[in-house]
């Protein structure tokens, strides 16, 4: 029995010289139809759709591409494949819409499992410590440039962003493709109001902002989003501070978690406390505190850079982007903050010429032109020091003011150990841990400190469990 | 007084479907401003256009029509496989005395429990190895194996009256004759509701279609669905959205529609 | 249970079992059965480092404390959806039932909103009690409520039960239709002319007889309570505030599906497997005790 799906698409096999007649890919579906004593007329539907299926194959090699992006950027993403396969005719990128982020990972996971995986997959950044554990799963970009003659110069690409997806000894392993920073948003409009003029750059300005706003009539200061990447992940780098021990996971799996500083404790518990005094509201994990910001009840919001598409539909007032606040009692000066988002995973099992289009899609990617349109496009940063110079060249920020904070964030300083990123294994599950207790701070059942402490033990012990699998 | 409460009990139970028919028929700002709006709006038209429109780019050139009949497909297997096979065993089960008659109810049973996403991982492998991925029958045949409608028929056929069996003995009725003849006319309402139950649920699928498809030309509509909704950090556009859920619900609704003639006539059948 | 007449056949019971246990063996025993040795694994998400470890799995489990308070939440959970999803079918049905006029104008609302796509199910439910922006809150302010399920956990397991029990009304209300449907009508009308009412007719003539109907809910209900709602959970309030909303098949998917936990995820799917075929078993024992089939 032919097993047509071996590599995943059957087209590959077509591709790649091996061809076995469609028919015969229509009759293991048939065998096994028969076998399960089933109706036939559904069977001739699903052999016209295969080989209908079938007939658009054409002679490029096909490059499959699982991603997470739906709606808008999904068709962004359409469009970077066609006009790649429309610049030349070896290779032929076949992008996949997996479902959100989670979905499209465990579907990789499970495709390799069953050897069906594809070329490219998009994971998002909390995956990386579980991606870059399966060495025989993954297929390293900068390796990969190297075996196939394609030419690379990591000195392009900003550092800020491809620190957290480089071995210690600085090998890149995965192609950043979509990612943001934390920004803080503030609401133009309410602090005219307010008579405030420059939006703050300090906590205790914040806390001031806050008192002005809310004596202005709003009904709060200021809510924030993702409160792990921002209040611990990102807090922590921009202080320098480390979220965990080995480099924040970069030196190894026996790394344990070390937030649960007295410094963070006092941020955190302060923020709760202004909660009585309608500085700061909370409005839930993820996003979902948008809406505070884009009705106009918090004047200030420190989520994503990349929510300028959401902001620019729903908010019905001018808005701004700054910096994130410094805790002027840890640090001076802010260090960096960090990326999220996602980033291009190669994964093993594919023919070498197959990988050769690999690379020169990834290449393309990384080109001035794309960057800078994906850039504008989406709001999310441009990952090469040339995006961010030609869409400045272009006027972008000129039409867009402080659309250029997120890329002046990241790029601050040279990352230190401290500030590279973090590499957790089981960091999904610790990011929930750290959202169950900050939530029970908010809500008055435990002070701060008990709930960081906390956050790093239930998080230690994921940790161990995770260097005990791998 | 009976309308009174039940109009009360439709208003609070179908208010989401209202929600739905409301959102669709406003611009994309319109649902995110408070108040939300309880009246529909005007941009039906405008978001069914913008629906064929931008849902054919959204996941590459696949148009409604070929997402809602993998949909179709989708959900008459599962809901006709799902029938026969239970048929045959909840008979099997109820009207035969054979060895492991309990041992292979509770072996079908146990498939209640534990929903497809809690084994996902093996349960993909096998489909793999079966070389199952992107077909219809990879889509439908391990979610054909559960024990909801063995379980329903099981109830349906123990509360038939066992004077029928005896009077098919007598007429000298063989099994299969008894099953045919008399069994399935009785239990038309049975089948009804789980033929509306099934398809809804196979229509609904998402998970699985996601996991074992990559061919587009096997994508549903409650992929489609998602992937307007997955905007990562985008702002997902809500009218078009409720658009396309409104009109993914009217073959669910279809075939309730065309199910409520069943119910009737199972009713005067036994009226007799 | 058998028929007290049936037939005898030394193949045919077989052939009809056949194509069920055959589905059943290749798509869910064998892969119900990878599952139950991946929990005795730890393993990572790719399989490359494979190691038996015996139990460790379970009571890397069973020693965190807070594993307890989400078996009694899910129990809390579970009982809640089962019986108010139940009770409120089961009374639409029996009015529905009643009456003549319009009667598959309410069939159909009734059934709709089961047709509601899950994925968007969830997103309406957001919609609706979002704190800032939902209709539903909005309402609960002008009474003075300030609804906020992000910061209070007892709302967000009020939402969460709601929203798992709303799923489920429609389907026991088709079922319960169809039961009563089938009841003869003259069985009634001799009631009525015995001079019954209408609620001891429901009670005495209508009740036993969809019984084998509400025996055969109880038990999906159950089930469906225990392992099909982690979906609705995880868009509405991804368990939270703090554990708020975790129920057992939720801490089972996200560990598992999301967090890639395979080894932990199988231990707890084992773990809730036997729980509920337990619970399956005494309903049953007990309670099917009471379901007279006879009539």
């Amino acid at each position: 029995m032919v097993n047509c799906d071996d590599i995943g698409q059957r087209r590959i096999f077509k591709t790649q010289g091996i061809s076995y007649p469609e028919e015969k890919c229509g009759e293991t579906v048939i065998n096994i139809q028969t076998l399960l004593q089933l109706s036939r007329r559904f069977c001739v539907l699903a052999i016209a759709l295969t080989v209908s299926a079938a007939l658009y194959a054409s002679d490029p090699v096909e490059i499959s591409w699982w991603h997470a992006m739906g709606a808008e950027n999904g068709e962004r993403v359409e469009k970077l494949a066609a006009d790649f396969n429309a610049s030349q005719n070896n290779y032929r990128v076949v992008p996949s819409f997996k479902g959100n982020y989670t979905d499209t990972m465990t579907g990789a996971v499970a495709a390799f499992r069953a050897r069906k995986q594809p070329h490219i997959v998009q994971v998002f950044e909390v995956g990386t410590a579980t991606m870059m554990a399966a060495k025989g799963a993954i297929y390293p970009v900068e390796q990969l440039m190297a075996d196939s003659d394609v030419v690379f110069d990591k000195s392009i690409y900003l550092p800020g962003v491809i620190s957290y997806y480089q071995t210690p000894k600085g090998n890149l392993l995965s192609m950043p493709f979509n990612s943001s920073t934390p920004v803080l948003w503030y609401n133009r409009e309410a602090f005219a109001k307010a008579g405030i003029k420059q939006p703050p750059s300090t906590w205790q300005e914040m806390f001031n902002v806050s008192e002005k706003l809310v004596a202005s009539g709003m009904k709060c200061g200021f809510s924030f989003g993702w409160q792990s990447w921002v209040m611990i992940e990102n807090f922590s780098t921009w202080h320098d501070q480390s979220i965990g021990t080995q480099q924040n996971g970069f030196a190894g799996f026996d790394t344990e978690l070390s937030f649960n500083t007295p410094e963070l404790k006092r941020r955190i518990q302060s923020i709760a406390d202004s909660q009585s005094s309608g500085h700061f509201a909370y409005g839930g994990r993820e996003d979902d505190s948008l809406p505070l910001f884009s009705s106009g009840e918090c004047g200030m919001w420190m989520s994503s850079s990349a929510n300028t598409a959401a902001l620019s539909s729903q908010a019905k007032f001018a808005y701004g982007q700054s910096m994130l606040p410094l805790d002027t009692s840890i640090a001076t000066e802010p260090q960096n903050s960090i990326i999220g988002g996602a980033t291009l995973w190669v994964l093993q099992g594919h023919s070498k010429q197959s990988y050769r289009g690999v690379a020169e899609f990834l290449t393309y990617l990384s080109g001035a032109e794309v960057q800078a349109w994906w850039h504008q496009e989406t709001g999310y940063v441009p990952i090469t020091i040339a995006a961010a110079e030609l869409s400045r060249e272009q006027g972008f920020y000129q039409r867009n003011p402080d659309y250029d904070v997120a890329v002046k964030q990241l790029n601050l300083n040279t990352p230190t150990e401290n500030s590279k990123g973090l590499r957790f294994g089981n960091f999904v599950q610790i990011r929930t841990i750290i959202n169950e207790e900050l939530e029970s701070v908010w809500a008055g059942t435990k002070t701060a400190s008990s709930a960081l402490d906390d956050a790093v033990s239930r998080g230690n012990r994921l940790l161990r469990r995770f260097e005990r699998a791998n | 007084m009976s309308h009174l409460i039940i109009i009360v009990g439709l208003l609070v139970i179908a208010f989401p479907v209202w929600i739905t028919i409301v959102a669709a028929t406003h611009d994309s700002v319109r649902v995110t401003q408070v108040p939300f709006p309880l009246l529909p709006g005007d941009q039906f038209f405008i978001n069914l256009k913008a629906m064929f429109s931008s849902r054919e780019e959204a996941i590459g050139g696949i148009p409604v029509g070929m997402m809602m009949l993998n949909s179709l497909v989708m959900a008459l297997m599962i809901a006709t496989g799902k029938i026969c096979i239970s048929l045959l065993s909840a008979f099997a089960i109820v009207y035969f005395k054979f060895r492991f008659r309990m041992f292979f109810f509770w072996m079908i049973f146990v498939t209640l429990m534990l929903p497809v996403e809690v084994r996902i991982l093996p349960t993909f492998e096998v489909v793999a190895d079966l070389g199952m991925l992107n077909t219809y029958w990879g889509l439908t045949i391990p979610l054909i194996a559960s024990a909801t409608a063995t379980f329903m028929f099981r109830q349906t056929f123990l509360s038939i009256p066992d004077e029928l069996l005896e009077a098919a003995r007598i007429d000298g009725a063989g099994p299969m004759r008894f099953f045919f003849d008399i069994l399935l006319p009785i239990s038309r309402t049975s089948i009804a509701a789980l033929f509306v139950i099934l398809f809804i649920f196979g229509w609904n699928q998402y998970l699985w279609p996601l996991l074992i498809t990559t061919e587009k030309s096997m994508y549903t509509i409650v992929m489609g669905i998602k992937s307007l909704l997955e905007t990562a950090d985008g702002e997902p556009a809500w009218h078009i959205i409720m658009m396309t859920a409104l009109m993914a619900m009217l073959p669910p609704v279809i075939v309730v529609l065309c199910m409520q003639n069943l119910f009737v006539k199972g009713l005067t059948e036994t009226e007799k | 249970m058998l028929k007290r007449v049936h037939f005898r056949s030394s193949w045919l019971p077989y052939a009809l079992v056949a194509p069920q246990i055959l589905v059943t063996l290749v798509f869910f025993m064998w892969p119900a059965g990878q599952s139950i040795y991946q929990s005795f694994l730890i393993e990572d998400a790719f399989g490359f480092s494979t190691e038996f470890v015996w139990f460790e799995n379970y009571t890397y489990l069973l020693t965190d404390s807070l594993y307890f308070d989400t078996v009694f939440r899910t129990l809390f959970f579970s009982f809640s959806v089962a019986f108010l999803s139940l009770s409120i079918a089961l009374l639409l049905a029996g009015f529905v039932d009643r009456i003549i006029r319009g009667a598959m104008f309410y069939r159909t609302m009734l059934i709709w909103p089961y047709a509601v796509a899950p994925v968007i199910a969830g997103a309406l439910w957001v919609f609706m009690f979002d704190p800032t922006l939902g209709i539903l809150t909005a309402m609960l302010d002008s009474f003075g409520w300030h609804w906020n399920h992000r910061l209070n956990g007892g709302e967000a397991m009020a939402l969460v039960i709601i929203a798992a029990t709303w799923k489920q009304i429609s389907y026991n209300f088709l079922f319960l239709v169809a039961a009563m449907q089938a009841i003869p009508k003259s069985l009634i009308e001799a009631a009525a002319l015995d001079g019954a009412g209408p609620l001891r007719r429901f009670r005495t003539i209508i009740f036993p007889l969809i019984m084998p109907t509400g025996f055969f809910l109880l038990v999906v209900n159950v089930v469906y309570a225990f392992f099909e709602t982690f979906g609705i959970i995880h868009v509405v309030t991804g368990g939270g505030p703090a554990k708020a909303t975790e129920i057992l098949v939720y801490k089972a998917y996200s560990d598992g599906f999301i967090g890639l936990d395979l080894g932990g995820s199988a231990a707890q799917s084992t773990i809730l497997m036997i729980g509920v075929v337990l619970l399956t078993v005494i309903q049953f024992r007990y309670v099917e005790r009471q379901v007279d089939y006879s009539s």
